[in-house]
């Protein structure tokens, strides 16, 4: 956990170095990313911004150890990740990683009970261990007397702090929200961000994507992409 | 931990088959009726073959029976009044089938009358069967009282009869049944035994009938003689028969259709007309495997097709769902589902889909049947296994038909399914 295999950034949860993705459509290369370095310390929170299409999702998604870059190396808790197996990336994600979408993304047909033992239920946390820990979750989020409904039954708000509790589910080290106020009003967002702020103060690394400059006041930092690079970062040197 | 995965998607499996209801059925129609028709196949099949095994355990699977027949060209030469049939089996057709060889065991000859039957001012018509004491031996019925024919009974002409349990009930009423002496024809018989009545065959020529008398054959010669005469409807008819059975046991299962065949062989070549029929139990099961073929060649294509066509269904209904549940699928991703359960979660939701439609079926197989005995006759059983079988079949349909969806699933990119609308 403190990086042994890489002495330089025992402090660093996150380190990317030259990073790039480049989708090729037709005959023409659309560079998303372009050699992104970055190193994000362990319990920092980070926001990064920038005009729609400059590449904030396919940076979120590369943190989030979705989508493989197209060079470059990536460190997640001090393990080079980028030339990991399909089966050991989704290790990762379950084990050091919680994901909040803007769109909520629970799953429909499941209670919000059954929602947020997810994680857990693909970790193969024992089933009375899951349960304590959902209940427990769900009061969290102020959501205990919802544990029965189903996501259809919730305020976007609601769906939101269900979510939270979900990305939360196997105690992650990190979290990652893309545009997590989104698609909810901006009292509501404010409910959120307080919450999410909650979490970084109980130690979690937590980097998140937003149009927002209100939002993004709640960060330490701040990162400005432009057309797929670093344009400038904010708080204190990276 | 897999049985965990495996209870919790069956769950799932089982509510989304709730949810939708109407399509869930239509879409697993084929394998409802393919389950259906595989237990109805193997219905048939074994109500044909414990049919024939009933029906042969009356005779005895060793046994052959050959009947005297009148040959249907005499039968329609006859307009005349009066017309005398000479035909049937001969004493040295029986001879020269015991000559046959050690195959042959031992052979019983059998004469036929009808002949009424009196005690006192009751009166009854009997079957008088003139034979030896081996057909007790061939035809093995339990001995309700007293005693059957006796070697020494042929040797002295005895005037002795052994009656049907049905028979005697008939005819003597309850009272002092042996000893007591019948009138057969103005001859009168002592009852010295009573046999459990036979019940007749369907299929099949069984040597008894419920209603018999046996008498020592020498005795039955000697007061009848071979000339039968009868009046039918105005015109008269007299017969002459020498035998009209001869029963004949074969010493060992194998040996019984080669020595039937060896046999008619002989008789053809003696007889120039066919005026006998040979009956040969064991033959039954050759036709009941034939029934049961020519079923399963029917209904296992129908079980094939349907089962089939709804696996294909099922496939589709899934590739469907796949598509529809996209997303789903990416936040399953995303959170850290394997490729493993993903693919784990479609198959049993695909089993889960097949199996209830293999559950109906096994209803709908139970019906079909009911059905088939009801308006062909032809006897049914479902036997136990058939219906788990069945059902694993409707289950392995899921199985085999839900690896595409699932793979598919699987390889879903995380992103693009995250992104999917
Ligand atoms: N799968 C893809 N195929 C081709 N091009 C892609 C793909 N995904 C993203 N891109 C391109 O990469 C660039 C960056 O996209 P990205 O989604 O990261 O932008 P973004 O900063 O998140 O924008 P927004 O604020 O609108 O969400 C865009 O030009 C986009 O068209
Ligand atoms: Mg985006």
């Amino acid at each position: 956990m403190t990086g042994a295999g890489q002495p330089g950034f025992a402090g660093a949860v996150i380190r990317l170095e030259d990073m790039a993705k480049t989708y090729r459509i037709g005959e023409v290369d659309v560079h998303a990313l372009r050699r992104v370095s970055l190193t994000i310390e362990r319990g920092g929170f980070w926001a990064i911004l920038g005009p729609s299409g400059s590449g904030k999702s396919t940076l979120m998604n590369l943190i989030g150890c979705l989508d493989r870059p197209t060079s470059g190396r990536y460190w997640l808790d001090g393990a080079n990740v980028e030339d990991l197996e399909d089966d050991e990336l989704s290790a990762y994600r379950l084990r050091h990683l919680g994901f909040v979408f803007q769109s909520f993304n629970l799953i429909p047909q499941l209670t919000v009970r059954e929602n947020i033992e997810l994680p857990m239920y693909y970790r193969g946390t024992p089933p009375a261990e899951s349960v304590k820990r959902a209940e427990h979750l769900a009061e969290l989020v102020g959501l205990s007397d919802r544990l029965a409904h189903r996501p259809v039954e919730l305020s976007g708000g609601q769906c939101q702090r269900v979510a939270i509790a979900r990305a939360l589910a196997n105690d992650p080290p990190v979290i990652l929200a893309d545009e997590p106020t989104g698609n909810l009003d901006s009292r509501t967002g404010e409910q959120i961000m307080e919450m999410l702020c909650g979490l970084h103060r109980e130690g979690r690394t937590l980097i998140l994507v937003t149009h927002e400059s209100r939002v993004a006041g709640y960060a330490e930092k701040r990162l400005w992409l432009k057309d797929g690079a670093v344009e400038r970062i904010e708080g204190g040197a990276a | 931990m897999i049985l965990r995965g495996v209870v919790r998607n069956l769950r799932l499996g089982v509510k989304d088959i709730l949810l939708h209801k109407t399509r869930s059925l239509l879409t697993t129609l084929g394998v409802v009726f393919g389950v259906g028709s595989v237990i109805a196949m193997l219905a048939v099949g074994e109500g044909a073959s414990q049919d024939a095994l009933a029906e042969i355990r009356k005779v005895g699977s060793n046994n052959i029976i050959i009947q005297a027949q009148k040959d249907i060209d005499d039968e329609s030469s006859g307009r005349q009044r009066t017309r005398m049939s000479i035909y049937g089996l001969k004493y040295e057709d029986e001879a020269r089938i015991r000559e046959m060889g050690s195959a042959i065991r031992r052979t019983v000859p059998v004469r036929l009358m009808r002949r009424d039957a009196r005690v006192g001012d009751r009166k009854l018509e009997l079957r008088v069967v003139g034979t030896v004491q081996g057909w007790f031996d061939l035809v093995p019925r339990r001995i309700v009282a007293g005693r059957v024919l006796r070697t020494s009974d042929t040797e002295q002409n005895a005037r002795v009869c052994v009656l049907t349990e049905t028979g005697a009930r008939r005819l003597l009423a309850g009272a002092h049944i042996l000893g007591e002496k019948i009138l057969i024809s103005r001859q009168y018989f002592e009852v010295v035994g009573i046999v459990e009545s036979g019940t007749g065959g369907r299929n099949i020529a069984v040597p008894d009938e419920e209603v018999d008398a046996y008498i020592p054959m020498s005795t039955q010669l000697q007061l009848f003689g071979e000339v039968n005469a009868r009046i039918t409807s105005g015109s008269f008819e007299i017969e002459k028969v020498e035998l009209h059975q001869i029963l004949v046991e074969i010493d060992g299962d194998e040996l019984v259709e080669p020595m039937a065949k060896a046999i008619e062989a002989m008789l053809r070549a003696f007889h120039t007309r066919k005026d006998y029929k040979m009956n040969v139990p064991l033959a039954l099961l050759r036709q009941a495997e034939k029934t049961k073929r020519t079923f399963n060649i029917v209904l296992g294509s129908i079980a094939g097709i349907s089962l089939l066509v709804g696996g294909i269904g099922i496939m589709n209904i899934m590739l469907a769902s796949v598509t529809e549940r996209t997303r789903e699928i990416g936040v399953r991703r995303a959170i850290g589902a394997r490729r493993g359960q993903i693919i784990l979660q479609f198959l049993i939701e695909t089993m889960v889909l097949a199996g209830s439609g293999g559950l109906v079926g096994v209803g709908v197989g139970m019906l079909i049947p009911a059905l088939i005995t009801r308006f062909s006759g032809m006897p049914t059983v479902v036997p136990l296994y058939s219906l788990f079988l069945s059902f694993g079949i409707s289950v392995a349909i899921g199985l085999v038909f839900g690896i595409y969806p699932a793979v598919r699933a699987a390889r879903l990119d995380p992103i693009v399914a995250l992104r999917h609308e």
